[in-house]
Parts: structure tokens; sequence; C-alpha cells
């Protein structure tokens, strides 16, 4: 096909209706814009919220539930013989929460091609003593470089530095809410009381924020060696193995393998927060919505421009078919002008859609639960302005398709002989 | 029979708004290469009604209309627009110039459709014709800045564009004073007589059939008087 005279026409009756084409161009530019900006932001956000608990949960966490030994001994006396044994009050075996063989596991586990990162951790149940009161808390004993890349866990030290943790032998960074109900501050010293009883002396190096209140009065933060320390436990104990994997989703598959492989216990992130998926779903969903609504509003313009366009160049429209354009060919022609509107529409609402989530990137946003965030954030996600720029041109196309084909069933005898 | 560019046989055609009404019966004529012919009656005989048929774009009759030799009978939308691109010129009463393009481009417009030569080759046809008609220095002008007798010219170039077999004509001269209308006419029979161009037009000026080779007269729809030897 002729598509440079196709598109030459389509030009010129542009340019015959400039204003309304502008019109209709800057309510395609109008309606990218916002739903660029619009999932920019609501994607932005929930990466925040999502990253509250995802970006600090491990993907697969293994470890060794306390529980009760699934072959009792009577089975090995009655082996064999026609016999059905029934205990009552089974008590868990006498086992240590450690991971048997931690370092083999660490090791294999770092050798799988699909794990970002393995982090130890040791957990510990603690009372903070206050005085003459005692509070419960857990102290997690981490390999404070591991844990940071991972899981960024500078982010969530609200003062003091992290590697004090590593640095300084005996150190804690206590959540902020334990460090309020106790009145300390970073220097101080604070006794805690272990489960067996022994009682311990740690020197605060930071104060931790996770933004979950909860969390913040329980947790806190030791090295994995002072963990093992407080316990009395040699240096290969480890409670918890975090891995971190490139693709979240093979989560679940990979958690399953490895409790057979290593006969641990192991979880994955979609069984422990399923919740977080279905409240991004539904965000995300709406913003899509809306976007599509405001696109589908800006269709309309167009469809209004080019039926009025049409009216106004019947006569046109009549000559070039009585001088051998075809139905096809003035379709052609409508649809080009669509699409021209659609694309520099959709090209500027592109570029002001990325301009307007970054102004909405500046604008301030402090909260104290969040400690790292300061502005509002925003997802600059190449996807969204994929998604818009195609959605932009199959609306203009629809809003041009209709009337392009009233055109091109335009019959010239009416309109020649008509004058 | 390779001498003739069109022939109509037995065209009925009838409009069914409100009532079923015939208006063209049993219409049957030839047009021989190089013929100036013109169909007068008057209004409302059915003139205008035949030349939409023989042009193409009515294709709502009865009976069998060859160009060529060909007949359009079986044709599709899109071929019906190729032979009109290539073999029909038009001149109509009204110009028709799409005043966004440039005069010459009014004039290209038909040969960039036909696509058979570079644009550059289209461009210097167009120019040839502008010059036949003697207008050549509007060529870069708009539409909207030319005369009526001029625009008109322009319409006669662009009809011209593709050497078509035959120029239609749906009374050129109506809109047009004494005076551009001759020009008019001197032009078509300098195309009937330089060119052997075939025209058919249709008019409701006698003196201006008069001077034709050939007057087909009708009446009520029907043939009269078919002139000539066809």
């Amino acid at each position: 096909m002729n598509v440079k005279l196709i598109f030459d026409v389509a030009m010129s009756l542009l340019a015959a209706r400039l204003k309304q084409t502008v019109v209709a161009a800057i309510g395609v530019t109008f309606s990218i814009t916002m739903f660029i900006a619009l999932l920019s932001f609501m994607s932005g956000l929930n990466d925040l919220l999502d990253g509250l608990i995802l970006n600090r949960t491990p993907h697969i966490r293994l470890y060794n539930e306390v529980k009760q030994a699934e072959h009792q001994p009577v089975e090995l006396y009655s082996k064999g013989s026609p016999q059905y044994n029934f205990i009552s009050s089974v008590k868990p075996s006498n086992e240590k929460q450690q991971i048997r063989n931690s370092a083999a596991i660490i090791d294999a586990v770092k050798k799988d091609s699909r794990v970002a990162g393995v982090a130890p951790k040791v957990v510990v149940q603690v009372f903070y003593n206050i005085g003459t009161t005692s509070l419960t808390g857990i102290i997690n004993g981490i390999d404070v470089a591991a844990e940071n890349r991972l899981f960024s866990f500078q982010n969530y030290v609200v003062a003091g530095n992290y590697m004090d943790l590593q640095n300084i032998p005996n150190s804690i960074i206590l959540g902020i809410g334990a460090a309020k109900t106790m009145l300390v501050n970073p220097g101080d010293i604070v006794q805690i009381t272990t489960g067996k009883g022994d009682h311990v002396q740690l020197r605060v190096v930071g104060f931790f924020q996770s933004g979950i209140l909860d969390i913040d009065k329980v947790q806190s933060y030791t090295s994995l060696a002072t963990a093992q320390k407080i316990l009395g436990e040699a240096n290969s104990y480890i409670t918890d193995i975090q891995v971190k994997l490139h693709d979240l989703s093979l989560a679940p598959a990979m958690a399953k393998q490895y409790q057979q492989l290593f006969s641990v216990e192991a979880t994955d992130i979609q069984t422990a927060n399923s919740q977080f998926e279905t409240g991004s779903f539904i965000r995300t969903l709406i913003s899509y919505a809306v976007g599509i609504t405001l696109l589908i509003v800006a269709g309309f313009g167009i469809y209004n421009i080019l039926n009025m366009m049409i009216y106004e160049k019947m006569d046109g429209i009549a000559i070039l078919k009585a001088t051998g354009f075809s139905g096809g060919d003035v379709k052609r022609v409508f649809v080009t002008i669509a699409l021209t509107i659609g694309f520099f529409g959709g090209l500027l609402g592109l570029l002001a859609g990325l301009g307007l989530s970054a102004t909405i990137g500046q604008v301030p946003f402090e909260t104290a639960s969040l400690p790292t965030v300061k502005t509002y954030p925003i997802n600059y996600n190449p996807t969204f302005y994929v998604i818009g720029g195609v959605f932009s041109l199959v609306t203009t196309y629809l809003a041009g398709y209709f009337p392009a084909r009233k055109a091109s069933k335009i019959d010239p005898v009416i309109i020649i002989r008509g004058k | 029979m390779s001498d003739t560019v069109l022939e109509a046989i037995h065209i009925n055609k009838y409009f069914y708004d409100p009532v079923k009404v015939q208006v063209l019966t049993d219409v049957g004529f030839s047009l021989s290469r190089g013929e100036f012919a013109s169909v007068i009656g008057k209004s409302g005989c059915g003139k205008s009604t035949l030349l939409y048929i023989l042009s193409t774009m009515d294709t709502d009759y009865e009976g069998d209309l060859k160009i060529d030799g060909i007949s359009m009978r079986q044709k599709k939308e899109v071929e019906l627009a190729r032979v009109r691109n290539e073999k029909i010129g038009f001149v109509f009463q009204f110009h028709y110039l799409l005043n966004e393009f440039s005069v010459l481009r009014n004039v290209m417009l038909p040969g960039e459709k036909l696509n058979k030569r570079t644009t550059k080759e289209t461009e210097s046809i167009a120019y040839e014709k502008l010059k036949i008609l003697g207008i050549e220095k509007e060529a870069l002008k708009r539409p909207n800045q030319l005369s009526g007798g001029q625009k008109q010219r322009v319409a006669i170039a662009r009809a011209l564009i593709n050497d078509p077999l035959i120029i239609m004509g749906d009374e050129p001269t109506g809109n047009l004073d004494k005076k551009n209308s001759e020009i008019v006419f001197d032009i078509f029979r300098e195309l009937a007589e330089v060119y052997h161009q075939s025209l058919l037009i249709v008019t409701h000026d006698n003196e201006f059939a008069n001077r034709t080779h050939r007057i087909i007269e009708m009446e009520d729809g029907r043939i009269v008087k078919k002139g000539g030897m066809g």
C-alpha cells in the first residue's frame, strides 16, 4: 500500500483541525500521565508496605522445630509383632533447637544457583532486666554483614552504627520500644537473663526500629558469637538458616526440597505472609481500573473529534473515493489520524507521567514507623510505561476505528450530487 | 471493438425510497476512443444517475457496464476504486479540491494513489498537465487562493493525471461564468481533438452540447437520441 500517501492525507486533515486535534491529544496525555503517576505511586507504596515485612523475611527459613519423635522407643520393641501401641502424654524429644550439621547445610545452600544469599541466625529467648522487673525479649544473633546484605539491616538501625555489633564485643542493638521502656541510651549497659537463668551484661550500641511496634518492643540484635556465648554454646550452634532467593516465586518448591534434603523444617515466604500479596493485588487492580477509565474517556474525545472531522471533510472524502481511493484507504486515513493522536498524546503522557511521579517522589513523607523513608515512594517500573504506551495506542485505535469505518462507507454519489 | 472505451448494456435503475420508481430504462450505448460526447436532457431525466453508474460509483443497477471491454458487474469495491483511479477522470460541477494541499499536490493525489510512477515523475506530469491548462504558475498556491475558473481547470488537470481512458463530467461548467465556461469547453475540445481523449459530459447547457461531437439525449430515463454511430 501507498503508506506515505495515506499518511500525508491524514496529516493534512489533522492540520485542518489542529486545535481539536491538540485538545484530543491533551486528553490522551492527561490520562496517560495520571495512569503512569498513579501506578508508579501505588506500586511504590505497595513495595514499601510489602517491604516492611517481605524484605526482612527470609524467602526460605530452615529451622529445627521442637516436636515429638516420630518413632517412639516402644515401636522398636514391638516391631514385627501384630501389636498396636497407644502412647499418651508423649513429650518432645530432648533435643536442642540447634540445626545439626549447620555448616555443611549452609555450604550446600550457598552453592545452589537459585540462592542469592544465606544468613545464619541464633535466636535466644531472654528477659531484659530493669531493676526488679523483667521484660520478655528475643535476641537475634546475626552474621552482621550477611544480614545487612540480604535484609538491609542498616536501614532499620536508627541510632548508632550497625557494624559496632561485630566490632564491639558483648554489644547489643536494642529494639527502640524496649529501649524506651528501659530508658537507656547508646553506650549504656543492659542486663539480661537467659532462659537458663544466667545473667549477662551487654553494651547498647544502637537502636533498631522496624516500624512494627510489637517487634520493636521485643526484638534485639547481637552478633552470632555473642548470642552463642550468652547461651554457652559452641560456635557451630545455629538455630535458623535464612535463605534469600533470586526468584521469590520458587520459594515453596525449594522449601519442600530443602526440608527433605537436610531433614529440617523449612517454611517459605508465601506461606508465612500470604496476606500481603492479596493487598498488593487489590491496590494494583484499583490503579489499573482508574487508569483505564481515564483512557476510555480520552478515547471518547478522539471519537468525537474524528466524527466531526468526517462531517466537515465529507467533500474531500468523496472526491478521494471518486478519484480512486477505496473504502479501505479512507479507513486507513482516519485510523492513522487516531493513532497519530494516540502516539503523540501518549508519548507526551509518558514523559509527563515520569515528571509527575518524580515530583511526587520529592514530596516529603515522614512517618515514625518507616525510619528510612523520607519522601513518597515511587516505583519507576518500565512495565508501566510499556503498558501505558500500548493502552494509549489501543484505545485511540478503537476510538478511531468506528468513525473511520463510517468514513469508508460514505457514498461519494450522495455528496457530489448534494451540491 | 478495441476502439470502444465504454459500453452500457441494457441498464435499468430503480429508486426505492419512498416507492419503487424506475429512473433508467434499458439504457444502452457505447463510446469510442477520442469521442467527445455530451448527455443532455431535462433535469430529473436520469442523466446524472446514468453518469454515476457509468463511473462505477453507483453499483446498484441492472444490466452490464463494460469499460475497456471489461465487465464491471462482478468487481469488488477495491477493484472498482482501482478502475476509477486508472481509467476514469472526473470533473464535477464543484471543483472538490482539498484546501489543505497545494494545487500541484491536488493534481498529483490520484497519480500517487495509482503508484505506478515515482513521486518525482508524478510531479513533473502534474506540472505538464497544469501547463496544458495554462495554470502552471498557480501550482504552489492553495486552491482557496484561486478563482472559480482556475479551480475548475485544476480539477481537469487532476482528472488527466493518470492519462485516463475517459473523462466524465457532471455539469463541469455549471458553476462558471460565460468566459470561464468557454475556456473549459475549449480545453475539452483540445483534449478530444489534439490528444484523442474520450469525454462524456453531462450537461443541461444545450449551447455547450451542440458544439460537442455527439449528443446523447435523454428523456424520462430513456435514451431518445443516441447521436453518432453508437
